[in-house]
Order: C-alpha cells, then structure tokens, then sequence
C-alpha cells in the first residue's frame, strides 16, 4: 500500500475509524436540521421566489424592463452568465484536474464543490436563455431540422459553440457527480431507518452493493470521466471567452482571452468553495475533514490563478500600447479613467492586490482572513466581467451609440435571486445528501489519516 | 451434495487481502468480495479481470467525433452552404478550424454518458435495482469475502479466514 510520509500533516485528524468516518458525514442527513439551516433556508428561498417574479416579468414584457440598451446590448445578463459559469469551474477542477494528480485533500471538498458547479451552471443557464429576449424559442439554438427548409445554425459561431460546451460541461459534470454518489447514497439507506427514506435512498443509490468488480468499474469511470472533464473545463471557459475574443471590438478582440478567462474562472470558484465550506465545516462539525491544511491549499490556488489574472491584465494595458492602435489604446484608457472608472479599480484591488495578502501564512492560515478574501475576490471577479462588457460596449466605434448602463430592479433581481436560487439547493444538498465523498475518504485514512500516521512513525524509530 | 456458503467478515481490508490470498492458495474460489471502498490489489488475488469500460469508451469518443463531423459537414457543407462575413465554407476542409470545438464537445459528451451508461447497464446500476450485498454493515466499515465451497472444506477455511484476522466468519 502506499505510505505517505510523517513529515506531510494528516488530512484527516482526530483518529478516525471508519465507522467514525461514516456517522460524522452521515448524521446531518438523519437528524433534524437546526434553527440556522432554516433561517438562511428560509431567506434563499424568498430571494429565489423575488428572483421568479423579476424572471417572470423580463418574459411577460419584454427585455426592455432590463437596464441594457441599444448600444450596451450585453450587461448584467452576460456579465452574471460569465460569472457563474467560473464559479462552476472550482468543482470540476477539484474533482477532475486533482484526481488526475493524484491530490487527496481532494476527496474532502470534491462532493460539495461539484454540487457548486452544477447548480452555478444552472444559474448561468438562466442569463444565457433570458438574454435571448425570446426564450420560448431558445430551440432555434439547437440544429433541429425547422419549417423554415433547410437553415441551420451557423457552426462557425462562437455563439453556438458555447451552446454545446456548456451544455456538454452540465450533462457531463452531473453524471461525474451522479456517478460518485451511488455508493454514498448506498450507505445511507443500509443504515437508515426511517421506511420512507429508506425507500428514497435505496433507489437513489441504484441499488450499489460494493462488489469488487462494480468498485473496479466505478474506479475506472471516475479515472476516464476526469481525464474527460479536464480538457472539457478548459474548452468551456476558453469557449466563452470566444464570444468576446471572435468579435471586432477594441477591448475585446484579443489573443490572451482564453487562457486568461480559465485561471479567472478557476479563481472566483475556488474562492466560492471557501465561501461554501468555511460555513459548512462549522455547521456540520467536519473540522476532522476539511482542516486547515485544505484550506491553505485552497488558498495557495487562489495565489497562483489571482497572480496569473494579475499578469493577464497588465499584459491587456501594455499590447494595447505596444500594438499602437489608437482604438485599443483608447477602450483601456476608457476603462481605467472612463466613466466606470470606479468598477475598473474594484475589479484591480480585488483580483489582483487582495488575493497577494495569502502570501503571508498567518493570512493563509486564518479562517476569519480566508473568508473575508474569499468574498472579496468574488466580488472583484465579478467586477471583472462587468469591466469586460460594459465600458467596451458603452464607447465602441460608433460615438452615436455611445451611452451609459444603469441596471434596473429587475436586473438586481434577477441576479439576486440566481444567488438564492443557489443557496436553496446548496442547502437541500447540504440537508440530504453525503456532503463528503465519504468512500473515498475512507480509502486514504491509511495513508492520511493521522492515527495511522503515528503508527507509523512508531514503526520507523 | 448441496454448497454452503461462507461469510468471512474482516474490520480491515488488508486482512481480507490476506485472508483471501490464503484461500486462494488452497485452491478455493472466492466468489465475490463486498466493500465500503475500492481495496487496491483484490482484484488479481480473487481473479477479477481488468474492466474494459475504458475500450468502450474510447469507441463512444469516437463516434461522437464522426457524428459531429458529419453533421456538420451535412449542415454547413452540403445542405446549405453559406457565406459568413465574408468567410466562404465550400469545403469542410477550409471550414474546419471553426468546427474543432463542437467536435470535440461532442467526442466528449458520447464518451461520457456512453460510458456511464454501459457501466450503470453493466453493473446493473438502475433506479429500483434491489442491492446484493449480503450484509449491510459493508457499505459502512466491514469487507466481507464470499465464498461457496463443499460442506467438508467448511472447517479449514473457517480456521484460515480467523488466522488473517476475520472478526466473524457465518455460514448460510
């Protein structure tokens, strides 16, 4: 078996048997929850519903009730589709890229951070259909053959390719996450009690029995589903940033987009799964779990993908010098001193000088502190996107059609209640389902778990 | 003369491994082995071969590529060739760059879901399926290993899986 050595420190603390393993992960989901679960249960929900009412009247009156006009035709909408979809791309990265490496910090936050991706992409699904301005006919999206004689769409748009790619991205991330489930959920109902749950897990868990051939597929399909999913994250967020890059305008038309958008992506979600989880360790008592050691990781990530976004706009300033094209020169001056000039230095102190603090490993180390940045860098990140659009969009070639953005209610609205349409099914994810990986934990508490890591040492000396 | 069989119920996987490699090298057949996580190393002792689910999905990945080309290739080539911003597609070939992400989309999604499936098909892993675990408590912190064997070998087996460190060890 593989040895890990003393010196790397436990991933798991506390000794844990794997009986321990089982009732810690297990015991939320077969107990009551508490007054705060309900409390911020209840708040996400009436978001959720306030976010309805906002969609329901964007469809009932038109597109013209949101703040984007004739020349910024992309906002919010845009601006919140982007944003979601990097948040979603921490989970997949977690769960995936770390497999791949073999990272078992990995198996403590992979679960919750791959329900994150999905419902954040489920939440970006909404801007991509609203945006549309008639989303009853978004299946002119899709090749369908149409009673309009043979016009299909046109595959040499970006456009359309990020119809598939985060359509592949959804489908794929939810059988991955699907897939790792079954044996949990089969835990769940050989020790449940309660008939009707009993019931629900039994089918919920497809009936899992743990044979060593089935654990033998099911390790070979989360091997192949992760080398999948590693290049189909990268594609999905290289493929948005197409949308943009593809097009002509200054600000826009640019080289670096892909790569710079992924590291950008993977940095507002590893940030939101700090968010997520600095909340929920407490709540549930997984400190033993999810310690400290994962989240100086985690923040180490946000280092390294915060520097690479840094460098990626410094890059953005000096090419629109250095090309010498007074247009492009002209869209960055606009951003940085232009009338949003507030949202350009949000976007620069957030993303680029905050996450720079985790350098410190007292700052790293400190849960107050990594909950504080987390937030503060998704914020930054989402003033990135709005920077991204806006300012281009309000000063492109034709002054004419220069104006402002100012969002309304309804825009508020609706990306508040994405938020809480998140949260509501972060939090019935949180209530019924294992919201650690808890098989696999059990197969690295040998390797790193702290009680064997004593033996261990014993063993040496 | 009717089988019995054989419950070897161990708190430790490496127990198991090695309660199972003793077996084996008796010259018994271990039926199958239950677990709450994958054991590294079982499969070669009790001869589990290596799952070729991977091969099928390679040939999934495949087809999603060739579906993709040609509908594409239909689409955008043959049915109705258009001309956008100037960029004519007469040809697939001169058209290709701007067909390589749905392609790959595409070669990814049939890969995915095609190997999922044939897994959950071929484990039978459906909604409703009854569980065949015989014992509850392995998906929570015991491996157990099964055996069917002839009454009189029973004894020795017994004695065997209680030297690797079995806690229990029931016939049925």
């Amino acid at each position: 078996m593989h040895q890990e050595s003393e010196i790397r420190k436990p991933l798991i603390i506390g000794d844990k048997s794997y009986k321990d393993i089982t009732d810690d992960i297990i015991r939320p989901i077969e107990g009551k929850a508490n007054k705060y679960w309900w409390m911020v249960f209840t708040l996400s929900v009436v978001t959720f519903c306030w976010g309805l009412c906002c969609l329901f009247y964007t469809i009932g009156t038109g597109i013209g009730v949101w703040g984007s006009n004739n020349g910024v035709d992309w906002a919010w909408d845009i601006t919140n589709f982007v944003w979601w979809i990097g948040i979603g791309h921490a989970g997949t990265l977690i769960s995936a890229v770390l497999l791949l490496f073999r990272q078992k910090w990995r198996m403590a936050i992979n679960r919750s951070a791959e329900a994150m991706t999905i419902f954040a992409v489920m939440c970006a699904a909404i801007f991509v259909t609203m945006h549309t301005g008639r989303p009853w006919l978004d299946y002119w999206l899709f090749p369908l053959p149409n009673q309009f004689g043979s016009l299909w769409i046109n595959f040499n748009s970006p456009l359309v390719w990020d119809v598939f790619a985060v359509s592949t991205y959804f489908s794929v991330s939810l059988v991955f996450w699907y897939t790792g489930l079954i044996p949990d959920f089969a835990t769940i109902r050989d020790r449940m009690t309660k008939p009707l749950a009993k019931k629900v897990y039994s089918i919920m868990s497809f009936g899992w029995s743990g044979r060593a051939k089935d654990w033998s597929r099911f390790e070979e399909v989360s091997l192949v589903l992760a080398g999948l999913s590693t290049p189909l994250v990268f594609s999905v967020h290289s493929i948005v940033s197409t949308d943009f890059a593809t097009a002509v305008l200054p600000g826009w038309h640019t080289t670096i987009f892909p790569p710079y958008f992924v590291a950008g992506a993977v940095f507002s979600g590893f940030a939101m799964v700090l968010t997520l989880l600095l909340i929920m360790r407490k709540v549930f008592g997984l400190e033993s779990y999810i310690n400290l050691k994962h989240i100086e990781y985690m923040n180490i990530v946000i280092i390294i993908t915060g520097s690479i976004v840094g460098v990626a706009y410094l890059t953005e300033l000096f090419m629109s010098w250095y090309s010498g094209v007074e247009y492009e020169q002209y869209a960055f001056i606009n951003r940085a001193t232009g009338p949003y000039w507030w949202a350009y230095a949000m976007m620069m102190t957030c993303n680029v000088i905050s996450p720079q603090l985790f350098w410190f490993k007292k700052i790293r180390t400190s849960l107050i502190a990594t909950f504080i940045l987390s937030i503060v860098v998704n914020i930054g990140m989402w003033f990135e996107r709005f920077v991204i659009i806006v300012p281009t969009l309000c000063r492109t070639y034709l002054p004419s059609t220069w104006n402002m953005y100012h969002p309304t209610f309804v825009d508020i609205g609706i990306f508040v209640g994405t938020i809480g349409m998140f949260f509501t099914f972060f939090l019935l994810f949180a209530r019924f389902f294992p919201v650690i990986a808890q098989s696999e934990l059990k197969s690295i508490v040998k390797s790193s778990g702290s009680e064997w890591k004593k033996k261990g040492q014993e063993n040496h000396h | 003369m009717s089988k019995v069989i054989i419950h070897g119920i161990f708190d430790d996987e490496d127990q198991l491994k090695d309660g199972a490699t003793k077996v084996v090298s008796q010259g018994h057949h271990v039926k199958d082995v239950f677990s709450p996580f994958p054991i590294h190393g079982i499969d070669p002792i009790i001869g589990i071969k290596r799952t070729r689910i991977a091969i099928c999905a390679f040939i999934y990945g495949v087809t999603g590529a060739l579906l993709a080309t040609l509908m594409m290739w239909y689409m955008m080539i043959s049915d109705w060739p258009t001309e956008v911003g100037g960029k004519p597609n007469f040809t697939y070939l001169v058209n290709w760059p701007a067909f390589i992400p749905i392609t790959f989309e595409s070669t990814v999604l049939c890969a995915a879901h095609g190997m999922a499936i044939t897994f959950f098909l071929r484990s039978w892993l459906i909604p409703g399926a009854s569980a065949k675990n015989p014992d509850p408590r392995t998906t929570d912190n015991k491996f157990l290993l099964l055996l069917e064997v002839n009454p009189e070998e029973v004894a020795g087996i017994e004695a065997t899986l209680r030297a690797s460190g079995a806690s229990e060890v029931n016939l049925k």
